[in-house]
C-alpha cells in the first residue's frame, strides 16, 4: 500500500491550536518571561535571571500568604468532603418532589455569581445591620469580621462551605444512585450494620468521584479570590490575605511584574504538583 | 435448614393494584421441600426475581405468607432468615480481600476470629477459592466472584436455602458448564434446599429436580423434567420448554371428538361436553409425530438438519406443524400425512390441560 502524503489534517486542527496558544501557551509564555526580566516602565527590560525565584522563596510574606492558603485549603476540605458525603447520604434516594427540591436547593450556591457571592456575605455578616452579625452579637457574641482576625476568618469559611459543600454534595450523590440495588440486598443478607454497608460499599464505591471532588475543590480553594476579596479584601491587617490576594496585590498594586510572574510561576507549579501527587496515590491504591 | 411454604402469596409493586397486569406474582400458593434442587424457569418479567426476594426477605409482599418450617417469617429480617442468595451480577465488597469477603458475614454474627478462620478455610476449599484467599476481591474474574458470592452464602453454619438468581448470566460459556456441576455437587454434598431462577431451560433441567414453570406472575407447572417434557400442564410450559416447542393447533369440538379441520384427532384427554365455547386447543410434541400413509394432510414447508435429526416444518390449513424424524428417513415428495401419537397427544382448554 502506498503511503500518502496529505496535510489537510492540521487545518482541521488550526482553531483549536489557535485557541489552546492564545488562552494557555502565550500567557504562560510571557508570565515566564517577565519571571525572568525587571522592568520599570516604557518597556525596557533587563535580564535578572532566577532572582525573583530566589527572592520569592526565601520572602516571608510569600510564605505567610502560603501558611494562610494552606490553613485555608485544608480547613474547608476537612468540613466540605464529609459535610457533602453525610448530605448526599440523607439525600432521598427514589424519584419524586423531594428528590428535585433537594437537588434544585443543592444547585441554587452553586449557579450565584462569585462577586455576588461575597457582597451577599459582606452584608449578611455586617455587625450592625447583617442578618448572622446582628444575630451573633444579639447571642452575647463579640462579632465583628471586619475588625478581629477570629471572625473573619470564621466568616470565610463558612462562606465557603456555604457556596461548594453543594458541589460535593451532587459529585457524592451521582456516585451513590450509581450502586447497584444487589450489592445493599447482598449487604442485607450478609447481615451487615449501616455503617459496614458505608465503609465496605458506599465509601469505595464513592471513591473515584470523591477523588474528583477533593481534586476540584484542592485547585478551586488554592486559586480562590474574588469571595474573600469582596467579603475582607484580605483584612483585618493580612490576617486574610491568602496567595491569590497576595499575587494581585503585588502585581497590581506595587507593579512588580517580574516578582509577582515568579511568584504566579511557583503558585502555579505548588498545584500542579499537590494534584499530581493526590491523584498518583489514590489510583496506585486502585491497581492493587 | 427447612422446609419452605408459600401460602396466597400475591405482590405488586403498585399501591393500588388495578387489573391484572399491576400484579407482579397474581397468586403463589408453593412448597419447597427441604433439601430440594428447584429451578424457578419463566421468560424475563414472570416473576421470578420478585419470588425470591420476598423468599429472602428483600421484599414484602402485599398479600400472604411465607412459613419455613410452618413458622410464619414475614416480620423476620433477611439477615435473621438464615439464607444465601446469590445475584446476577456478582457482589464482592471491592476494598477487602477473598478471605474477609467469606468472613464478613461471621464477623457480622460476632464470631470470634479463631472459628472464623477455621470456618472461613473449610468454606474456601469447599467452593475451590483456597489458592487465592489473600488476594483482594476487585481484580478477580467474574467466575471467581461468584464463587465467592456463594462462599459468603454458604459460609453460615445454619442456612435454609441457597436462592441463585441466574447466577451464569455473566459468566463465560465454558465456565457456565463447570460451575453449574460444580453447584450439582455441591448440592448432592451440602444437601440443602437450593432454588435456581433462571430463563434458559437447559439450565433449569440439568440442575433441578424438579422445576417450577412461571409465567405471568404464576405457577404454570411443577414438576421432574420428564413431566415438563411429556404432559405439560399448560400450553405455554408446552411451548416455552422442547426445541423446537410443542405444536399448539387451534381445534373445534364434534360431539366427543376434536377437530383439526375435518380430522378426527384422537388425544389422550377426556372430553366432555363441558369444553363447548372454551378456547380449544391440540397439543402434540414434534417428538411424537410420524409421517405415514394416511392421516392429517400436509404439505412440507421447510427442512432444517440438525446433525442426528432433522426438524420439518409442515403446513396445514394455516396452521405449522413441525415434527422431528431420524436423519435417515427419506420425506415424502408429495401427500404427506401426518399421523399422531395418541397417548401424547391433549387437549388444552383455555391454555389448561383437560
Amino acid at each position: 500500500m502506498n503511503k500518502t502524503t496529505n496535510q489537510k489534517a492540521w487545518i482541521f486542527l488550526a482553531p483549536v491550536l489557535i485557541l489552546v496558544a492564545f488562552n494557555a501557551f502565550i500567557p504562560l509564555m510571557t508570565v515566564i518571561n517577565y519571571s525572568v526580566q525587571e522592568t520599570f516602565g516604557n518597556n525596557y527590560f533587563f535580564w535578572e535571571g532566577l532572582t525573583w525565584f530566589e527572592n520569592i522563596l526565601h520572602s516571608e510574606r510569600f510564605h505567610n500568604s502560603l501558611i494562610r492558603q494552606l490553613t485555608f485549603t485544608f480547613t474547608i476540605l476537612l468540613i466540605e468532603i464529609p459535610l457533602g458525603v453525610a448530605i448526599a447520604l440523607a439525600m432521598p434516594t427514589k424519584k419524586g418532589i423531594w428528590l428535585s427540591i433537594c437537588l434544585v436547593t443543592m444547585s441554587l450556591p452553586l449557579l450565584i455569581p462569585w462577586n455576588v457571592v461575597g457582597s451577599m456575605w459582606n452584608i449578611f455578616s455586617l455587625p450592625e445591620i447583617g442578618l448572622l452579625g446582628k444575630l451573633l452579637n444579639s447571642l452575647g457574641f463579640d462579632y465583628n469580621y471586619t475588625r478581629q482576625i477570629g471572625d473573619a476568618w470564621f466568616t470565610l469559611i463558612l462562606m465557603d462551605v456555604w457556596h461548594w459543600t453543594s458541589l460535593v454534595v451532587l459529585l457524592s450523590y451521582a456516585g451513590l444512585v450509581a450502586i447497584p440495588d444487589a450489592y445493599y440486598q447482598a449487604a442485607k443478607i450478609d447481615g451487615a450494620s449501616a455503617w459496614s454497608v458505608f465503609r465496605y460499599i458506599q465509601l469505595p464505591k464513592m471513591k473515584r468521584v470523591l477523588t474528583i471532588a477533593i481534586l476540584l475543590r484542592f485547585m478551586d480553594s488554592f486559586n480562590i479570590y474574588t469571595e474573600p476579596f469582596v467579603l475582607t479584601g484580605g483584612g483585618p491587617g493580612n490576617s486574610t490575605t491568602l496567595l491569590s490576594i497576595d499575587l494581585v496585590k503585588l502585581a497590581l498594586g506595587q507593579f512588580d511584574l517580574g516578582p509577582a510572574a515568579a511568584m504566579s510561576l511557583i503558585y502555579f507549579l505548588i498545584i500542579l504538583l499537590a494534584s499530581w501527587i493526590f491523584y498518583t496515590l489514590m489510583m496506585r491504591n486502585e491497581e492493587e | 435448614m427447612a422446609n419452605i411454604k408459600l401460602e396466597g402469596l400475591r405482590h405488586s409493586y403498585v399501591d393500588n393494584p388495578k387489573n391484572d397486569e399491576d400484579w407482579a406474582l397474581k397468586q403463589i400458593d408453593l412448597e419447597w421441600e427441604d433439601g430440594g434442587a428447584y429451578a424457578l424457569l419463566g421468560p424475563s418479567g414472570c416473576g421470578k426475581t420478585t419470588l425470591l426476594n420476598i423468599i429472602s426477605g428483600l421484599l414484602q409482599p402485599s398479600h400472604g405468607s411465607i412459613k419455613f418450617d410452618d413458622s410464619e417469617v414475614n416480620q423476620i429480617s433477611t439477615d435473621k432468615r438464615d439464607i444465601a442468595q446469590i445475584f446476577q451480577f456478582p457482589v464482592v465488597y471491592d476494598t477487602m480481600s477473598v478471605y474477609d469477603n467469606l468472613a464478613f458475614p461471621l464477623r457480622n454474627l460476632g464470631w470470634d476470629e479463631a472459628k472464623v478462620s477455621e470456618r472461613v478455610t473449610e468454606i474456601a476449599q469447599l467452593v475451590e477459592l483456597t489458592s487465592m484467599l489473600t488476594s483482594r476481591a476487585s481484580g478477580l474474574t467474574a467466575g471467581d466472584k461468584q464463587k465467592i458470592s456463594l462462599g459468603r452464602g454458604l459460609v453460615r453454619t445454619k442456612v435454609n436455602a441457597i436462592l441463585f438468581d441466574e447466577p451464569l448470566t455473566v459468566i463465560d460459556p465454558h465456565l457456565k458448564w463447570q460451575l453449574r456441576s460444580k453447584l450439582k455437587k455441591l448440592h448432592q454434598l451440602l444437601n440443602r434446599t437450593m432454588i435456581y431462577v433462571t430463563h434458559d431451560q437447559i439450565e433449569a433441567l440439568t440442575f433441578a429436580d424438579k422445576v417450577v414453570v412461571m409465567n405471568f406472575g404464576e405457577v404454570l407447572q411443577i414438576g421432574t423434567p420428564v413431566e415438563l417434557f411429556e404432559k405439560p400442564k399448560h400450553t405455554f410450559v408446552g411451548h416455552f420448554i422442547g426445541s423446537p416447542g410443542m405444536n399448539i393447533l387451534p381445534c373445534k369440538l364434534d360431539g366427543d371428538n376434536a377437530n383439526l379441520g375435518k380430522h378426527i384427532i384422537e388425544t389422550a384427554s377426556q372430553i366432555t361436553q363441558n369444553h363447548k365455547g372454551r378456547n380449544l386447543e391440540i397439543g402434540i410434541r414434534p417428538e411424537f409425530i410420524k409421517f405415514s400413509d394416511d392421516g392429517l394432510p400436509v404439505s412440507i414447508v421447510k427442512v432444517s438438519n440438525v446433525g442426528h435429526a432433522q426438524i420439518v416444518e409442515t403446513s396445514f390449513e394455516d396452521h405449522k406443524i413441525k415434527l422431528i424424524v431420524d436423519e435417515d428417513v427419506v420425506l415424502p415428495s408429495n401427500n404427506a400425512h401426518l399421523s399422531f401419537n395418541k397417548e401424547k397427544t391433549y387437549l388444552y382448554a383455555d391454555g389448561w390441560l383437560v
